[in-house]
């Protein structure tokens, strides 16, 4: 078994549901510490997905995936549009000329995602953001492939890994980003990236429990 | 929420088309990507200059594009850093063969954005210097937080820097200018009330009736202190004396002193700050030479006040002075 073409389809259509059914809550996390846009921008450059999905379908996985990047690059804006459009641009680098994705090329595409996401923002784990959930999903990715588990499986504990890490941001002072400009009265609220972040992947677990 | 608009999502479409009709003698605006640039651009062997950031701050930046301040203007959501391509598509609108000199508040999502657009740019030939604007000084300059904000002082530097690139200064003299203008400058806010996001309904932050916040950003976004309300010239004191200690400006020094309204707070109260400010400043021997006072850089509905202070010199001093035509600051012509 392995993850298809369609199955990616399908994440992405069911992410986009997520966060339309969440961008108030998403919004609300965001009006503790930011400036409450995040459930907006994010639902925005899904909505704008959507709308550009039936035109990629018919591309292999990469090109669908640089195609939600490129979206999301110029409809969701913020910090969020670059380092989600990172996210998606690297696991389409990632994936260049696989027809179908195992686990372990899942798990190199998030490494990359990760990496990506460094990168443009420069944060590291512990500074309250969307890297506190990435990373401790990567860690479980990574273990589950060196234990060969079912795909399914695999993605179920990146998941629950990446929802423990999104909640330990809640005590975290934030060290980058809107959120950063409270100190410590940032404390004691959960970070919004994280949150979509633990969503997406959450998703993922969800619509791939089969493959 | 109270606001003249129809539907929130069409906020910033609706506001575009009332500027496109209301000034077509100054702007040209373009649609998807959006993107406002002045009516005869790009001016051949002059630097573009391109900024640009959320909408809700009005007049800043739309209001400045124009003969003698900014040749593009990039307008995001509210409150939300406009994206790569409308930055790209700007670029190459003014680019007049002598480079384009990008204005990026510091903000994580503008810096983001802007750094892509830069990237993007220079793929296609265009020569693109940025330069980070990070006047305010609420926030502490460490690498414990996102860094000091973009605020006032990048309404001042538009004007300076613009009035350089249209006497035809290099990309370089207008890049250094620049840097130079964010290093003599700074700023500090607060607000007595939030303000309210078209598409989100409900204020930004909760502000009781007695209480106000110290040391705001620009996007509605809670500061460092919340306190009881004191009256202007103790607020004064509060915003002006870490301005002055920061940098720090010294006797002797001349300043261009910019109080500014973050858009409901009237005139009225802006002439009480004006007027506490300068005696402040004078007791210090600090000469304030030049001066900015309304609504220039704002957050909606906001009520509120922030004051800039920026270290003048005969250069600089010559640029402010120097004539400019756009829709929210126009002298000279």
């Amino acid at each position: 078994m392995a993850i298809s073409r369609d199955n990616v389809l399908a994440w992405i259509r069911n992410f986009a549901q997520v966060i339309e059914e969440n961008n108030g809550y998403l919004t609300d996390l965001d009006r503790e510490i930011g400036d409450a846009d995040h459930g907006a921008n994010m639902n925005r450059g899904f909505k704008a997905v959507m709308t550009k999905l039936p035109s990629l379908e018919t591309g292999d996985i990469p090109s669908i995936l640089k195609g939600v990047g490129m979206t999301l690059l110029s409809s969701v804006g913020g910090a969020s549009g670059p380092l989600y459009s990172t996210v998606f641009m690297q696991l389409s680098k990632t994936f260049a000329g696989k027809e179908q994705l195992e686990l372990a090329d899942w798990c190199a595409g998030w490494e990359a995602a990760e990496q990506g996401v460094q990168m443009r923002g420069k944060a590291v784990p512990g500074e309250k953001t969307m890297v506190d959930a990435m990373q401790p999903a990567l860690d479980a990715l990574k273990e589950a492939v060196a234990q060969n588990l079912p795909i399914g499986e695999g993605l179920r504990k990146s998941a629950d890994a990446a929802h423990e890490g999104m909640l330990a941001t809640i005590p975290l002072v934030a060290r980058k980003g809107r959120a950063s400009y409270l100190g410590e009265r940032s404390a004691n609220h959960q970070d919004p990236g994280a949150t979509s972040t633990y969503f997406l992947l959450d998703s993922a677990a969800k619509t791939w429990a089969n493959c | 929420m109270k606001k003249l608009i129809n539907k929130p999502e069409d906020v910033v479409l609706e506001e575009l088309q009332g500027i496109e009709l209301a000034h077509p003698d100054i702007v040209k605006v373009f649609y998807d990507p959006n993107y406002i640039v002045r009516a005869d651009a790009p001016v051949k062997g002059k630097v573009g200059l391109v900024s640009g950031g959320g909408s809700g701050h009005e007049p800043m930046h739309g209001g400045f594009v124009g003969m003698g301040m900014l040749d593009a203007a990039c307008p995001g959501a509210v409150f939300t850093s406009p994206t790569p391509d409308q930055m790209l598509e700007a670029t190459k609108a003014v680019n007049g063969g002598a480079g384009v000199l990008h204005i990026v508040k510091n903000y994580t999502g503008d810096v983001m954005n802007f750094e892509m657009a830069a990237d993007l740019a220079k793929e296609e030939g265009i020569e693109v210097e940025s330069v980070v604007v990070d006047d305010d000084v609420a926030v502490k300059d460490s690498t414990w937080t996102a860094g000091r904000r973009g605020v006032g002082l990048t309404v001042l530097m538009e004007k300076i820097v613009g009035a350089a690139a249209e006497e035809g200064r290099s990309l370089k003299e207008v890049a250094d200018l620049a840097r130079k203008v964010n290093a003599q400058g700074r700023s500090m806010g607060m607000a007595l009330t939030s303000c309210v996001v078209p598409h989100v309904g409900k204020p930004s932050f909760d502000l009781p009736e007695d209480e106000m916040e110290i040391g705001i950003g620009i996007h509605g976004e809670p500061g460092r202190v919340r306190m009881k309300l004191e009256p202007a010239d103790k607020v004064t004191e509060m915003l002006l004396t870490p301005i002055v200690e920061d940098l720090p400006f010294k006797a002797g020094d001349e300043v261009l002193l910019f109080v500014n309204s973050m858009g409901g707070t009237p005139l009225i109260e802006l002439y009480i700050i004006y007027r506490k400010a300068v005696q402040m400043l004078e007791a210090k021997g600090i000469k304030v030479t030049r001066h900015l006072i309304g609504p220039y850089i704002t957050s909606l509905e906001m009520a509120g006040a922030s004051i800039t202070l920026l270290k003048l010199d005969a250069d600089l001093t010559k640029l402010w002075d120097a004539p400019v035509k756009t829709a929210g600051m126009r002298w000279g012509i």
